[in-house]
């Protein structure tokens, strides 16, 4: 059993000069079996074993990683969280995330930095003002807090933000909802992992999925770099990767992957206490503890597995953020990286089963899957342990690109994609 | 980011090109007789390869015509640069 930390157990560890803590994870080498395997060691995936343990008691089960966990899209995300969605299914979906955010440390004993700062998104033009009214009707209805603000109540708001009426897009407004916010995005992964090694996880890092062993239209377990591991459920959690271990049975995705970019800045005091997001210039903008902006650019506009990213479309959101943020203009960027994110074409996520029994998706939450982490793990355990969906992941099966049942989040979720 | 060697016009930067995505998704002939699963097929469902793709593009700030790429998409090397209707040059 783990030690639980504590105010206690910091003071006790101060005496030794922090050098004694345990491991927060074992580094298991994988069993011949499991009852069911998660392939991906983000933030989704560990969720999804924290709760198969915790909920359904499945405990043995393991996580297995290509590389390290968190290391892929989990720690390269903006950690934005927030739940204001327009559709009714999104509405449920995030908002029940939101609702274990607001508890999670608790929930893990592990400090995931969850700061209910506020969200803010802004409007540029009068179809904007229209969108994102409409968008707050929608929110409030659903039970979601949101705000319009005018001009002068963003300006109150965020007072460094140019609300000037002669900029090339005006600041018309915006919406606000006060219980988004931001979390520490490594903490989430690692409080996760910790808290399902405890439960008896297996968690695998530096363990590729080479292939699938089927039996008929039944899954038989993975071949990996570790060697063949024999199970009867594959819960596959691989973000920008999701295709390539689909293309491993053949199943096609509708899913395109894209490199993301984000970039943060030299640290400095504390500027802006908030998030704030213009989704019609496609700039974003929130400060890290440590002091750094963090800034999220758009997709480069192909398919492309580098993490990279294009220049000119980091030059694109600096040039929308200088011209909203004036006082930004001689801050020095630190730096850059890109995340591969795997986009539906209704910009909403797949929680699903397969038509192959015991193998399930969790993919295509494009560019704004951290702020779903814990909701996407409890729905998705919940999918894998009872082989149906729960009511509020029903509306993100597979099957909606077929019936025509699409969650159209593009044009309506409050960023654009 | 990357250069793309234009058929028409030469080698030109990235920015200055549109992606198409996939190429060689035929559009269906008779699209009465399809059904859904079919449809979705047509519309939705991608290979999305990390490796050697071929897709489509347009120089969108350039010519503005059409052709098609091999491009690996694992460290966006172009291999193969080919006009519209003709077969990838490479397998």
């Amino acid at each position: 059993m783990k030690n639980k930390y504590s105010i206690f157990s910091l003071i006790k560890n101060a005496f030794s000069y922090h050098e004694n803590w345990q491991r927060a994870w074992r580094d298991p080498e994988p069993k011949k079996e499991y009852d069911a395997i998660i392939v991906g060691g983000g933030g989704h995936g560990l969720a999804t074993a924290f709760y198969l343990a915790k909920k359904h008691n499945m405990t043995n089960i393991a996580v297995v990683e290509k590389g390290w966990i968190g290391g892929g899209n989990t720690g390269r995300n903006t950690t934005i969280i927030r739940s204001n969605y327009l559709w009714d299914a999104s509405a449920g979906l995030y908002d029940h995330a939101l609702k274990i955010w607001e508890k999670l440390s608790q929930e893990l004993n592990y400090n995931v930095m969850f700061s209910q700062r506020g969200v803010m998104n802004l409007a540029h033009n009068l179809q904007d003002v229209r969108d994102l009214k409409r968008r707050t009707h929608a929110n409030r209805l659903n039970g979601i807090d949101a705000v319009w603000l005018n001009t002068e109540e963003v300006k109150k708001f965020c007072p460094i933000i140019n609300t000037s009426q002669d900029i090339r897009y005006p600041v018309l407004g915006g919406t606000l909802q006060r219980r988004a916010g931001t979390a520490r995005h490594d903490a989430v992964a690692w409080g996760y992992a910790r808290g399902a090694d405890a439960m008896g996880v297996d968690i695998i890092q530096n363990c590729e999925v080479k292939g699938i062993k089927r039996n008929g239209n039944s899954v038989e377990g993975i071949e990996t770099t570790k060697g063949f591991i024999k199970t009867k459920k594959i819960g596959v959690v691989a973000a920008g990767h999701s295709s390539v271990i689909a293309n491993m049975v053949d199943l096609k995705l509708p899913l395109e992957s894209k490199p993301l970019q984000a970039l943060v800045s030299e640290p400095v005091k504390p500027i802006i206490d908030t998030v704030v997001m213009s989704n019609a210039v496609h700039a974003y903008v929130s400060q890290s503890d440590k002091g750094e902006l963090v800034i999220g650019a758009g997709t480069d506009p192909y398919v492309s597995y580098t993490q990279r990213g294009s220049h000119d479309v980091v030059e694109g959101t600096l040039k929308a953020i200088l011209e909203l943020y004036p006082i930004f203009s001689r801050m020095k960027m630190l730096r850059q990286w890109g995340g591969i994110v795997d986009i539906c074409p209704d910009a909403s996520p797949i929680i699903s089963k397969t038509n192959i029994k015991g193998l399930y998706f969790n993919c295509g939450w494009g560019t704004g899957g951290f702020k779903a982490t814990p909701g996407s793990g409890d729905l998705f355990a919940h999918t894998i342990a009872n082989d149906e969906p729960h009511k509020l992941n029903a509306d993100f099966n597979i099957n909606r690109f077929v019936s025509g049942d699409l969650v159209d989040e593009h044009g309506a979720a409050a960023v654009a994609h | 980011m990357f250069l793309i060697n234009c058929p028409y016009c030469g080698e030109r930067d990235q920015s200055e090109f549109s992606s198409g995505g996939e190429a060689h998704i035929v559009r269906p002939k008779q699209p009465k007789e399809l059904s859904d699963d079919q449809w979705a097929e047509f519309l939705f469902m991608r290979k999305n390869i990390k490796g050697v793709q071929f897709e489509r593009w347009n120089h969108a700030h350039g010519c503005r015509k059409w052709f098609n790429m091999a491009r690996d998409t694992s460290n966006d090397k172009i291999h193969a640069v080919y006009k519209m209707g003709e077969k990838p040059p490479i397998k």
